[in-house]
């Protein structure tokens, strides 16, 4: 039996953490197969076919597939089901909302947010916020499967070329209607795969101050991250919240800046490589994760910290 | 309008999470319990509701052993009306708890099941969505603002990429951010009533539906711990590390 990966995409291009997600889904099985549910979204499928890893891909084309309907989606994705072992998406906000529509109408016990492929149907999993790792074999038949982008590397984009056959488009919801998005435009990379993250917490005192965080997000050509706190009080919107009700990262150098590191936030960012954490309290639990820790006030560390990056020759892109 | 509100006991919060010895799970015994974050979200999203004059009444719902009443009747010091308890013995998977939820939906008829997105426990971020499908009804999921309207919420999600609106027609199923609104405490008077209000008891094995695991926890382990890393004195101390040991700069 083959798996099939539901694609995440804008209808213009295929969003970074499929990829991730697709390293993982052929570690599963190797017939890997690709689903992608959009309107006019031909140059998705083409980009999706030429992954080496992916052996075929699914395309349906419809104006209800324009957003991320759960309801309209789910339809054309159980009309595929029965040729597949496995129905797998990354889990982030994308998939945690769609699959367990899936499951529950395939009547599967879905495994969420895997961080590890073991075996066909064993997995591991983080629970408790991290603070556990769960290792758990599904004995459905059909297995439903959400996979954490960030613990695996996105596969090769180019050398495949795949079959792209067209599909018809199941029936549409009546009960949901999309309305608008807000998304939050930004020139700087992608908190989720950014390689540096730069993040602010409560100890900004206010939305403002993180003009000290994006001046040196600028340097660095980091993304910018935020705590639940910083989130919350309203300095930032929530598409910058690292955590485990936000989003997990893991790049190579994660900033945290006046964050005192409850277990919460760690969750999101404790598998960076490094961590850096500047924090006026030198009992924060934050420096207990911290390779590097920098007591002090931020508001006098990180205008020195541009200062100091700003007399280095060579920065790393 | 009806709001049955369903609500999870949990490991606070707070607590430190220790992993037992033999790997077959976390400790439990003598750890402080308390309502799962979000669900306080999701209670006090329809004590709002009703006392805007747009809901009647308020059932709160909890799955779970006998102690699980304790987060029912935080639920009704807070303003929800009556509780129902479904004893379960031993931890469920969010397929079979969607199950159950049906089963009372179908006898309460509420027009609304609002629920918190995911449980600080087992992180799995599936019931409100899986109840939804069962029902075949709408959802609308991460909700961090809900305006009622005519048989219809309009709700903004939370989601990677900023903020999503979408609108549902009721019946349907909203499961709350935390951003929703603040949860209120519950007040000394309002705790003395709570004990007044009514809260039934169904054993889960006489609602008929399959609840035992399809899924095995073969093992439970703590994670690689980070080793100890280095206090610097001074920002250039740091910008060096970062650029010279770390060579991450």
């Amino acid at each position: 039996m083959s798996v099939l990966l539901i694609a995440e995409h804008n209808n213009k291009e295929v969003r970074p953490f499929t990829y991730n997600a697709i390293t993982a889904a052929s570690q599963i099985n190797e017939d890997l197969h690709v689903l992608v549910l959009g309107h006019q979204a031909d140059d998705v499928a083409k980009s999706l076919s030429e992954v080496p890893n992916v052996k075929k891909v699914i395309h349906v084309d419809n104006e209800i597939y324009e957003n991320y309907i759960a309801e309209n989606y789910t339809a054309a994705i159980i009309k595929h089901a029965e040729s597949y072992s496995h129905i797998v998406s990354s889990a982030n906000t994308f998939g945690k909302n769609l699959m367990p529509r899936i499951a529950a109408l395939l009547d599967t016990s879905q495994v969420s947010d895997i961080i590890k492929v073991i075996s066909e149907d064993t997995f591991l999993r983080p629970i408790y916020a991290g603070n556990a790792f769960a290792t758990v074999k599904s004995n459905d038949k059909k297995k439903c499967v959400t996979i954490r982008p960030t613990s695996f590397d996105p596969a090769d984009k180019s050398g495949g070329s795949a079959e792209i056959t067209k599909s018809d488009p199941a029936e549409a919801s009546s009960s949901t209607k999309f309305l608008k998005k807000e998304e939050v435009k930004s020139d700087r990379p992608e908190l989720g795969t950014a390689r540096i993250v730069i993040s602010g917490g409560r100890g900004m005192q206010n939305g403002e101050n993180f003009k000290l965080i994006s001046d040196i997000a600028d340097k660095l050509n980091a993304a910018i991250g935020a705590s639940r706190a910083a989130v919350d009080a309203g300095y930032i919107t929530n598409d910058h919240q690292v955590g485990q009700t936000g989003k997990v990262v893991v790049p190579d150098l994660y900033i945290a800046v006046g964050i005192s590191g409850a277990i919460q936030h760690l969750a999101g960012m404790k598998e960076s490589k490094v961590i850096v954490a500047i924090n006026k309290d030198g009992e924060a639990p934050i420096f207990s994760v911290a390779d590097y820790g920098l007591e002090a006030d931020l508001f006098e560390a990180l205008p020195q910290f541009l200062s100091e990056l700003n007399k280095l020759n060579t920065i790393q892109k | 309008m009806k709001i049955l509100v369903a609500i999870k006991r949990v490991i606070d919060y707070n607590v430190q999470i220790r992993v037992k010895e033999d790997g077959s799970g976390v400790v439990t015994d003598n750890v402080k319990m308390s309502t799962n974050p979000p669900d306080d979200n999701a209670i006090e999203e329809a004590v709002k509701i009703k006392e805007a004059g747009k809901a009647k009444e308020i059932v709160a719902i909890t799955i779970g052993e006998e102690k699980a009443q304790e987060t029912v009747r935080k639920a009704l010091a807070v303003g929800a009306d009556r509780g129902i308890h479904v004893k379960v013995d031993n931890v469920i998977e969010p397929l079979a708890v969607s199950k159950i939820l049906k089963k009372i939906v179908e006898k309460e008829n509420p027009d609304l099941v609002f629920m918190g997105k995911q449980a600080i426990d087992d992180d799995c971020n599936q019931t409100g969505q899986m109840l939804a499908a069962l029902l075949n009804w709408p959802q609308a999921t991460f909700a961090s603002k809900i305006e009622v309207k005519d048989n219809a919420l309009e709700v903004t999600r939370e989601i990677d990429e900023g903020l999503e609106t979408i609108e549902v027609n009721v019946p349907a199923i909203v499961t709350c951010d935390l951003r929703l609104n603040e949860p209120r405490y519950a007040s000394l008077p309002n705790i003395m009533k709570a004990k007044k209000k009514p809260i039934e008891q169904i054993n889960a094995s006489d609602l008929g539906v399959d609840i035992n695991p399809r899924i095995e926890q073969i093992k439970v382990e703590e994670p690689p711990k980070r080793k100890a890393g280095i206090k610097v004195a001074s920002v250039e101390e740091l910008v060096q590390k970062l650029k010279n040991e770390a060579k991450v700069i």
